[in-house]
């Protein structure tokens, strides 16, 4: 990418020179985290924050500010809360707008926990999109994880409440509760979301016991939003973020993490039921601003 | 759609119009506003680099129209360097040539290709044509299962793939069989892609050059951030397309991406994706939408009349 080359020269030019930060610097440094998604808002934030120690700790040198720029990125993302293991079968509800790979990163998911030793089961919470439950029928067989489905068209509450039932049963030790997409404006259909969670509750203390948001790294701004009307409505535990092998850097969730301190656990890499990472706050700012 | 973009632009120009005098710092103060807008809808930075200078050249050297205030005149010049830069009148499918007519869809994964598929396909058929639906995903899990299931609720036929088959032989088969039924229009769903896999970009140069499709739209998602250039200009690099579908719009996206694409590619949105459901399909018209992004109702009554 020739901004990035371009910014990573004009940072070594800048300080080879023996000469001050001056106001284009910034503004490039403006543009290359705008143009990564980060916000114009949050951009700024990171930016005062950077002014403040490059004059306070007098860097001069290039590695040197790097690595600040780096530090001060990384540190904006708080860990995922560990979950103390519940007894029986651990509850995981999946939610996110339409398309951002909901269902893909289930199967990732299924396929971690099954390399892992655990016993999974996968259920089809998405009854309305079509073919949304033979994807994840096909997905279950590909990771070895059993598949739980109450048929096309059915109320996800109830598929929710029985693949508790099921697990319980099944002796399993984790549940991917797949969801239907949404977008996070559609009131009835947040409600919906709202209603399963109850229902997971009442079926099984504590459940769900934790709630993944979903979000696709092409996502400009709007992913703010998303996130703030997703946690509303069901408590969003962590963040995945998906599609990160493309040219997109997700630097929304830099803006996302300053307004709403979300952990993000993993990253999607692929459309393989291996193609997903822990999340790195260092190897993701670095990835942002190299 | 477009509200919140909207919202935005409306109250900067109220500030500039308020303006009795409008001298060169208010006329900066209110690009800056602008400028902020377009970034906050996710407008790339580079075009909106671009458009921000161009209005305020504009701004600067412009001849006076005696009869507007010069807050009304810097609203104009926005309006209509956003028609420009949205495109013109509706542009309807192309599909003069040989029957039976092409439709390929392209795009990044889950933008909404196998849905606008469906969508296009009642388009068409309230168009009295008849369309024939095309599976020619054979990677994603299911992906022929969701455009048969669509086909059936919609009553359109679609064409038998396998998920062993080649893309490019469904494709050649799917013609001959539309030829034999009468079908005049295919719709070519194609997989999910991403821009830089150069083996996937190359199936679908390989089915453009086997099926000499009419029209090849590339499939955007609304929500879509800076990238969303990177991602344009690499398709229409490659597959010279010939518009644009913007989908999801019906939330609250601010939607700069439709501004960015067009921008960067020059080929016209054609449709808008407003929900999940198959009649969810609106034609896009440029002029309007600018007009009512910047909400220009009551200016712009006033700028014809000048
Ligand atoms: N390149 C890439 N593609 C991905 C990734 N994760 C998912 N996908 C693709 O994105 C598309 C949508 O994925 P799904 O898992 O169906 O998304 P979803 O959120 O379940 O979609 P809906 O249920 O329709 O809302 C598919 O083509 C996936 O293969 C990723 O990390 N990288
Ligand atoms: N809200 C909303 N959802 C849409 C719209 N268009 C498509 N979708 C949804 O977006 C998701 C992805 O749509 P698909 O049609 O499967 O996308 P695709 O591009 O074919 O995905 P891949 O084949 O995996 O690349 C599905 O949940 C669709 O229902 C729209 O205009 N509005
Ligand atoms: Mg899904
Ligand atoms: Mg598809």
């Amino acid at each position: 990418n020739k901004t990035r080359e371009q910014l990573t020269k004009r940072i070594d030019a800048l300080l080879s020179a023996h000469r001050k930060f001056d106001d284009p610097f910034w503004e490039e440094l403006e543009e290359v985290l705008i143009m990564a998604d980060v916000g114009h808002q949050s951009a700024g934030k990171l930016l005062d924050r950077l002014k403040a120690r490059v004059r306070k700790e007098k860097i001069e040198e290039s590695e040197a500010f790097r690595e600040m720029l780096r530090q001060e990125l990384a540190a904006i993302f708080p860990e995922p809360k560990s979950v103390a293991v519940p007894q029986g079968p651990e509850i995981v509800l999946v939610v996110g707008v339409n398309g951002v790979g909901k269902t893909t990163t289930i199967a990732k998911l299924a396929h971690r926990a099954q390399m892992q030793g655990r016993k999974v089961l996968v259920a089809a919470g998405d009854t309305f999109r079509a073919a949304a439950i033979e994807q994840l029928g096909i997905w279950a067989k590909r990771t070895g994880a059993d598949f739980f489905t109450k048929g096309e068209g059915a109320d996800p509450a109830a598929v929710a409440y029985e693949a508790v039932d099921a697990a319980l049963k099944g002796g399993h030790d984790v549940v991917f509760l797949d969801t239907a997409g949404r977008l996070h404006t559609k009131v009835d259909l947040m409600d919906e979301l709202r209603k399963i969670k109850r229902v997971l509750g009442k079926k099984l203390p504590g459940a769900p016991h934790r709630c993944l948001l979903v979000l696709d790294a092409t996502t400009g701004q709007n992913a703010l939003s998303q996130t703030k009307l997703f946690n509303e409505a069901v408590t969003v535990d962590e963040i995945i973020l998906t599609k990160l092998d493309g040219t997109s850097k997700g630097g929304i969730v830099v803006a996302i993490a300053l307004e709403h301190n979300m952990p993000i656990s993993f990253i999607g890499l692929g459309e393989k039921m291996e193609d997903l990472r822990p999340f790195s706050g260092e190897d993701f700012a670095k990835a942002l601003v190299n | 759609m477009f509200d919140s973009l909207a919202d935005r632009l409306q109250s900067v120009f109220k500030k500039i119009r308020g303006h009795g005098r409008l001298d060169e710092k208010s006329v900066q103060e209110g690009l800056r506003e602008v400028r902020l807008a377009l970034l906050e809808a996710d407008v790339n930075f580079k075009v909106v680099k671009d458009f921000v200078d161009r209005v305020r050249d504009r701004a600067m050297g412009q001849d006076v129209l005696g009869s507007l205030t010069p807050g009304q005149q810097v609203v104009k010049i926005v309006h209509d360097e956003m028609v420009e830069l949205l495109g013109g009148e509706h542009l309807g499918l192309q599909l003069q040539g040989k029957t039976p007519a092409i439709i390929m869809l392209v795009g990044l994964q889950g933008s909404g290709k196998t849905t606008t598929a469906a969508k296009l396909a009642l388009h068409l058929r309230r168009m009295k044509r008849s369309p024939y639906l095309v599976p020619a995903d054979v990677y994603r899990p299911a992906a022929i299962d969701q455009l048969h299931t669509l086909a059936g609720q919609l009553g359109v036929p679609a064409f038998a793939s396998t998920p062993e088959m080649k893309p490019v032989d469904i494709c050649m088969q799917a013609r001959e069989e539309a030829v034999r039924k009468g079908l005049d229009v295919l719709l070519v769903d194609t997989a999910g892609r991403l821009h830089i896999d150069e083996l996937l970009m190359e199936e679908l140069v390989a089915i453009k050059a086997a099926a000499g499709p009419q029209e090849i739209l590339f499939v955007a998602d609304a929500m879509t951030g800076q990238d969303a250039v990177n991602v344009a200009v690499k398709f229409d690099e490659l597959l010279d397309l010939t518009g644009i579908v913007l989908t999801k719009m019906e939330g609250d996206a601010r939607g700069g991406a439709a501004l960015s694409i067009k921008s960067v590619t020059g080929k016209p949105i054609k449709f808008v994706g407003m929900g999940e459901k198959v009649s969810d399909l609106e034609v896009f018209h440029p002029d309007r939408v600018a007009s009512r992004i910047l909400g220009m109702g009551d200016i712009l009554s006033l700028i014809e009349k000048a």
